[in-house]
């Protein structure tokens, strides 16, 4: 279990988590809802420790973050898999090398060993034909699946999902969706998805936290986030045109 | 303030470099990439820049040899202390730190701009050990381009002397060994391998911090060649106090 504890971090004079309060649970997926500026991103990159908290506790199944040493905390990053919002490929590397980087980095795995993960990893993500692509020749979505089986080869024990459908059409965007979640069953890993993307809170969102202006303004399910009677989560839910006529279709068959 | 803001975490920086090593057999094959890239990538530059410096050199002292007393090997000698003590080493230096400066900041600029030093350091790696020491190692490789910058330099000058006609070959020959000390060439080498770390170093520092998005990586490569220029030219004076003062 991931654990956060009264977070508070501020840029300046911009205090941009007031004191974030949650947990997040073992084989869920949790979303970290919220406009742009809210503070996902930021509370994502506490999360990862790319960015230290000004106060607050950050624990990974009881271990505090802060409290470890660079040795503890590179090994704790070693059970962390990251899909960025841009896929972070390196673009100097194929995709199997791209793949295969992690365990160059951190096993003493012989070459075919790697070759077989990466193999097995790449085709869990339905991309059998791009070993020997480079991430520019290949779509978003392609590169979004390769970002997703780097994150994963090390068997992960937690995975972090940055905007992981930013740019994709929405049948690509809900195939990556359903694939997140399906590794997180399969693994039985705690996941933590940023997102804005209404169909992912539908689609995936088994733990919900809805931010506004850096405060935990809500928590719950997907099927509760449609029950609520929170304005401010009711305002970004229903922002939309087409979820506003599918509320009103859903309480017009109520009455 | 900010400058010695910027000083002490390009310190910080460098100390980070040599922290927590990238597995030999990775790090084996960034270094061989980079020196293919910095080194070998920079030759024909330097070549084509350092035959032409030589013989302008060569002309212009022969065009000011205009007393009779003064021998005409003298367009020798001073085409062999000009190349050797200042061309090589520094003006070199500032081609490599243009060329290669730029390049070392917007590959590194850009890793940040797209994320992929995150990628890095969340996976748990020393990004700055990943991405600057093979630089460092590949750049101790550059007084070898150094030492065919003053081969190429006073070869230069040897065929703008005898195309132009200001003095035999063998004058020229007899001026490039006229009171030749070793020392001089020692000197150049000490500050290749200075300005070698400076060349590697400022202009990953201004790609690993560097904000913002495409524009700023054009940016930041402007200032890195700026602050890397600086560096060569004020450590120039002090190394040449230090050594020949």
């Amino acid at each position: 279990m991931i654990d956060i504890v009264n977070l508070h971090k501020s840029f300046g004079d911009s205090h941009v988590l007031k004191g974030i309060t949650t947990s997040f649970e073992k084989g869920k997926t949790n979303l970290i809802i919220g406009q742009s500026g809210s503070g996902k991103t930021v509370l994502m990159k506490c999360l990862l420790g790319l960015l230290i908290p000004d106060d607050g506790i950050i624990s990974y199944d009881g271990r505090r973050f802060a409290e470890l040493s660079g040795d503890e905390r590179r090994n704790l990053r070693q059970d962390m898999g990251m899909v960025f919002q841009g896929s972070a490929l390196f673009d100097s590397m194929t995709v199997e090398g791209n793949v295969m980087f992690p365990l160059e980095m951190f096993t003493n795995q012989s070459r075919s060993e790697m070759e077989d993960r990466v193999n097995f990893v790449l085709k869990r993500v339905n991309l059998v034909d791009a070993h020997k692509k480079f991430p520019s020749e290949i779509s978003g979505g392609m590169q979004k699946r390769v970002a997703i089986a780097r994150a994963i080869v090390m068997k992960p024990k937690y995975l972090f999902c940055d905007e992981p459908n930013s740019g994709l059409d929405p049948n690509t965007a809900i195939l990556i969706d359903n694939l997140i979640q399906e590794i997180t069953k399969e693994y039985d890993i705690i996941t933590v998805v940023n997102s804005h993307d209404m169909n992912s809170v539908m689609e995936i969102g088994e733990k919900i936290i809805f931010l506004k202006n850096g405060v935990k303004e809500w928590e719950g399910t997907n099927k509760e986030i449609f029950r609520t009677d929170n304005k401010a989560i009711t305002d970004f839910v229903y922002s939309s045109e087409l979820f506003k006529k599918v509320r009103q279709m859903y309480q017009e068959e109520q009455d | 303030m900010n400058y010695l803001s910027d000083i002490g975490s390009y310190a910080i920086m460098v100390r980070e470099v040599f922290k927590k090593p990238t597995k030999w057999p990775i790090m084996r094959n960034l270094i061989l990439k980079e020196i293919d890239e910095l080194i070998f990538g920079s030759l024909g530059i330097i070549i084509f820049i350092s035959i032409f410096i030589g013989g302008v050199v060569a002309i212009q002292t022969a065009l000011n040899l205009t007393n009779p007393l003064i021998p005409k090997n003298l367009i020798g000698f001073a085409t062999r202390q000009s190349v050797i003590l200042e061309f090589a080493p520094t003006f070199t230096s500032i081609i490599m730190a243009g060329k290669v400066g730029s390049y070392i900041t917007s590959s590194i600029g850009t890793m940040r701009v797209t994320e992929q030093i995150d990628a890095l350091e969340v996976m748990g790696v020393n990004s700055l050990n990943y991405l600057v020491f093979p630089k460092i190692i590949a750049m101790l490789f550059y007084p070898f381009i150094v030492a065919i910058a003053m081969y190429v330099g006073i070869f230069g000058g040897w065929i703008a002397n005898v195309l132009g006609a200001h003095s035999s070959s063998a004058e020229f020959v007899e001026g490039l060994k006229l009171d030749f000390i070793s020392f001089h060439v020692t000197y150049s080498f000490i500050k290749s391998v200075v300005f070698a770390f400076i060349i590697a170093t400022i202009p990953s520092f201004h790609g690993y911090y560097m904000k913002g998005g495409a524009l700023d990586v054009g940016k930041a490569s402007t200032v890195a060649f700026v602050w890397t220029s600086v560096a060569i030219i004020i450590l120039n004076f002090i190394l040449t106090q230090l050594l020949l003062g």
